[in-house]
């Protein structure tokens, strides 16, 4: 059991010798998970976001990203669980993405950034063969902070742009009753903090 | 200018060269005469000749003097231009280019590549028996050894000489003979004639002035220079004319036709150049411009014609040089003056600078609006004017900025007629390749990615469409057979045909082709276009499909991806035995477009403006509602409609009072668009969407409005085609 942690450990460690990696932690539908802070672009307030239609519900829209269009995944409905609801609090976590030799960026819509911990490499464990409610190869490891696990997401997996974009096959007509096109909450000037 | 530039410089001038040289082969195969072809291949290996030198690729210098030497016999009509020489001639074009690939791509010293050395041996085998050099030559006619013997001919050598001293050559110690016995010395004086014209009459006959004139034959080989300085000492006591011989003539012109023209020099200084005028003859001849400006100056105060005489006819009136010299010093001066204004009409810039520059207007345009959004929001009617004349500006930095990336596709398209000929030839068949339009503009990025699709629809019109001689001259069709390449502008798109003569596609074998594999199920029914487009279909392409489908749809499928990716639509169209037409429908740039903004609820949504006809308001009665189907009777026309509400699900159910009807068009389909709001007309920077949504159908891209919200871009050519689609399948509903 020991040995695939550390194979697997090496290919996160980022500090050489330092045994410990940085994670940003925050919540999504009650849960809270982790990525790679070197995963990590940019965290934005949510502003103007406009409805893409005939998209499946994870996909929450497309924002002005200082005149770029980025686009917005629910990570609660991604995680197959239910939607968000838009609070003060809610945060966009901007993370880029590779494919086909390509970087895109893309939003994920998180319920509230919490703090960033380090934890050991020693602290790590594979994801069980089951027991999660997500897909398994979403999740890059479990992490065990002061005796709770939090889940480290494999964010190339959950924002993987191949999956995500196989919209065309499930693209149904959004039914009528989902949230409205445009969503806005709170003037930026009592935007949500970070903590 | 560092080395590696000036070395980029010459990879793109040799590329250049040899696109110039292919286009000049290929005329040549149609007229072998054509001097400004032959010319031009000349030119191109002459000139990357010298470029290569003076960077020492020694491999491209070796193997372009040869071609060069032998196309220079070949423009003195030494050897003759055949289609063999000219199937060569490509070889070694193609030749040199890799061996500037290589050269430029190989590390300092690094040795050729033997395979590549072995192919320019080979290639310099075929061209050798063609040398005059070679044994072969000797061989040829006797009219060529006659010619050549002719110009070995003394004959040709006789310069002619007309001396005419003046009164006081002798007062000065000249003796006049001498000179003619000096001559002697250098060559054979063949004849002279003494020039009595202006001995005067007896009375007035004076002993010690010197009316002697003389014109001398005089045969020798040596050129103008030396013939004057024999004349050195005297020549301020005589006016001195050296008329070259006729073989001279031709030698200075042909100086003449190989100078370079990269700079404009006066007509003199040309001469002086090629040697057919000496310095000295040219000091006089501007003096005596200077002195008749002078004169003209003092008799004729209040001219208007201040022109002075061409120092050509002054040159010519003193004999200096002979006519057809100056005509062409004229001619090459007149050519070095345009090509000058021409170079200066051009500018290479990097393409990087240029898409930096197009996404800065694209920034402004989205300020622009953004400002203007608030103004209108703030209501200051001062700004209003100044807020007009920046919108008015930006409108036209941004049509210039794009116009600057536009490029003709003339060049994309003639650059299929070398694969035309190289195919046609392979398959030994005889096949016209017939261009229109070529001056059509579009998107430079545009143009680079059609280039791949283009290929592969011109070699399958080629190889599949077009058939043998026998089958076409069996349906009674010329053996000759057409591809043709045309584009015309569209409504903001261009749209390019290929189109061949050839024997077409069986809708039946294609139907039952996609039956076969799934593609249509059995008891579907297909309108002919439709079964058509099957060729599209990735699993069309496969090779063990009906004989006269082979290979056909190999790739048609990547083909329709490219061009999809392009925001443009592919179509064939095919009738069987008369050929197959590809149409190929593209927006003119990717970059930035006049957009209508339009609402649906809370949703807004641009409509690329060169796609809209008109906007119509609606009742709620006018429409016929049948299912999911929708049609409108507009002014008698059966219009197909989709609701955007319905279309895209904006939510909330209260419909608005007032929805209006935008009607738009795509090549001949039209269909329309019933939104709740008509904003009006902005300027639309194109954003992608990205990787996530590029199969979302019906939406080609985003924007950015003025208040920072972002609208997404309706497809207008897949919303009708849609719409066109479903009402197909419901004949009854369509004939309405």
């Amino acid at each position: 059991m020991s040995n695939p942690i550390t194979q697997n450990s090496k290919d996160y460690s980022t500090g050489g010798d330092e045994e410990t990696t940085q994670y940003l932690t925050f919540f999504a539908a009650d849960e809270r998970y982790a990525i790679d802070i070197l995963d990590v672009k940019e965290i934005v307030e949510i502003a103007q976001m406009t409805r893409v239609p005939m998209t499946p519900d994870y996909i929450r829209g497309v924002i002005n990203l200082r005149g770029s269009v980025v686009p917005v995944i629910d990570l609660a409905v991604r995680l197959g669980k239910e939607g968000s609801q838009v609070t003060k609090r809610s945060c966009i976590v901007l993370v880029e993405i590779e494919s086909r030799g390509e970087w895109q960026q893309v939003g994920m819509l998180v319920d509230e950034v919490n703090e960033i911990l380090e934890i050991p490499e020693s602290h790590l464990q594979p994801a069980p063969d089951f027991g999660t409610d997500i897909r398994t190869d979403f999740i890059r490891a479990m992490g065990r902070v002061d005796d709770i696990f939090l889940i480290l997401l494999e964010v190339g997996n959950v924002l993987s742009l191949q999956e995500l974009s196989q919209i065309a096959a499930i693209a149904k007509r959004a039914e009528p009753g989902r949230s409205g096109p445009t969503e806005q909450i709170g003037a930026p000037a009592d935007a949500p903090d970070a903590d | 200018m560092s080395l590696e530039s000036a070395k980029q410089t010459f990879i793109q001038e040799a590329a250049d060269l040899l696109v110039a040289m292919e286009d000049a082969l290929l005329s040549l195969e149609e007229s072998p005469d054509d001097a400004d072809h032959l010319h031009q291949v000349f030119r191109a290996m002459h000139t990357i000749k010298g470029t290569a030198g003076v960077f020492g690729y020694d491999p491209v210098v070796n193997f372009t003097h040869t071609v060069e030497t032998l196309m220079d016999e070949v423009r003195s009509g030494a050897v003759a231009l055949d289609s063999d020489l000219i199937a060569v001639l490509f070889d070694c074009r193609d030749h040199t280019a890799k061996l500037v690939d290589a050269a430029t791509d190989a590390e300092d010293g690094a040795a050729l590549d033997p395979a590549l050395e072995a192919e320019g041996d080979a290639l310099i085998a075929r061209l050798a028996p063609r040398l005059s050099t070679s044994d072969d030559a000797a061989e040829r006619g006797q009219d060529d050894a006659a010619e050549a013997s002719a110009s070995t001919n003394g004959g040709d050598h006789n310069w002619v000489i007309s001396l005419q001293f003046r009164p006081d050559a002798l007062r000065n110690g000249m003796d006049p003979l001498s000179f003619i016995r000096y001559l002697q010395t250098m060559g054979e004086i063949i004849a002279v004639f003494p020039n009595i014209d202006t001995l005067s009459d007896l009375e007035t006959f004076d002993p010690e002035s010197c009316y002697l004139g003389f014109r001398i034959i005089f045969n020798c080989e040596t050129d103008k220079k030396s013939i004057e300085n024999v004349f050195e000492f005297a020549e301020d006591d005589c006016d001195i004319a050296i008329l070259p011989p006729s073989s001279e003539i031709e030698h200075y012109l042909r100086l003449l036709d190989e100078l370079s023209d990269t700079e404009v020099k006066r007509t003199g200084e040309i001469l002086v150049q090629i040697g057919a005028l000496t310095p000295k003859e040219l000091s006089r001849a501007l003096t005596q411009q200077a002195v008749e400006q002078i004169q003209e100056d003092e008799s004729d105060d209040d001219s208007q014609t201040p022109d002075t005489r061409p120092i050509g006819s002054i040159l010519v009136e003193q004999s200096s040089i002979s006519e057809p010299v100056l005509d062409a010093a004229l001619r090459k001066q007149e050519k070095s003056r345009e090509k000058a204004t021409k170079e200066s009409q051009f500018i290479r810039i990097d393409a990087a600078r240029l898409g930096h520059l197009i996404d800065l207007v694209g920034e402004l345009v989205i300020h622009n609006a953004a400002m203007k959004v608030m103004v209108k929001r703030h209501g200051i009617d001062d700004v209003d004017e100044v807020v007009g004349s920046v919108d008015h500006l930006v409108e036209e930095i941004r049509d210039n900025a794009l116009q600057l990336r536009m490029v003709q596709i003339g060049d994309t398209f003639s650059r299929f007629r070398r694969v035309v000929r190289d195919v046609s030839r392979d398959l030994d068949k005889d096949i016209d390749l017939v261009i229109n339009g070529g001056d059509t503009e579009l998107d430079k990025t545009v143009v680079d990615k059609i280039n791949d699709p283009l290929t592969h629809l011109v070699r399958n019109a080629l190889d599949h469409g077009i058939e043998r001689n026998d089958q076409r001259l069996a349906k009674g069709k010329p053996a000759r057979g057409k591809v043709e390449l045309s584009a015309h502008h569209d409504s903001g798109h261009i749209v390019i045909e290929i189109k061949d003569d050839g024997a077409g596609l069986d809708p039946e074998k294609i139907l039952g082709k996609a039956k076969a594999l799934g593609l249509v199920r059995p008891e579907q029914t297909l309108s002919r276009r439709e079964i058509l487009q099957l060729i599209f279909e990735p699993g069309l392409s496969t090779k063990d499909q009906a004989s006269d489908l082979s290979g056909r749809g190999v790739g048609m499928d990547v083909v329709r991806r490219n061009i999809e990716g392009l925001r443009g639509t592919v179509e064939l169209d095919s009738i069987q035995d008369q050929g197959t037409t590809v149409t190929i429908v593209l927006p003119l740039t990717l970059a930035i477009i006049d957009g209508f903004l339009v609402g649906t609820g809370t949703d807004q949504y641009v409509i690329p403006l060169a796609q809209v006809v008109e906007c119509v308001e609606i009742g709620h009665e006018a429409d016929v509602e049948r299912q999911d189907c929708h049609y409108i009777s507009l002014r008698g026309e059966v219009l197909p409609y989709l609701r955007l509400r319905d279309f895209f699900g904006t939510g909330d159910n209260s419909r608005s009072e007032r929805e209006s009807l935008v009607v738009v068009r795509f090549g001949h389909s039209k269909a329309g668009l019933v939104v709740d709001e008509l904003y009006g007309e902005l300027q639309t920077v194109i954003k992608p969407l990205g990787q996530i949504f590029e199969r979302l159908k019906g939406v080609a891209g985003a924007t950015v409005l003025g208040t920072g919200d972002i609208a997404l871009i309706l497809d207008v050519a897949e919303l009708t085609s849609m719409l066109h689609r479903e009402s197909s399948q419901h004949p009854a509903l369509a004939t309405q």
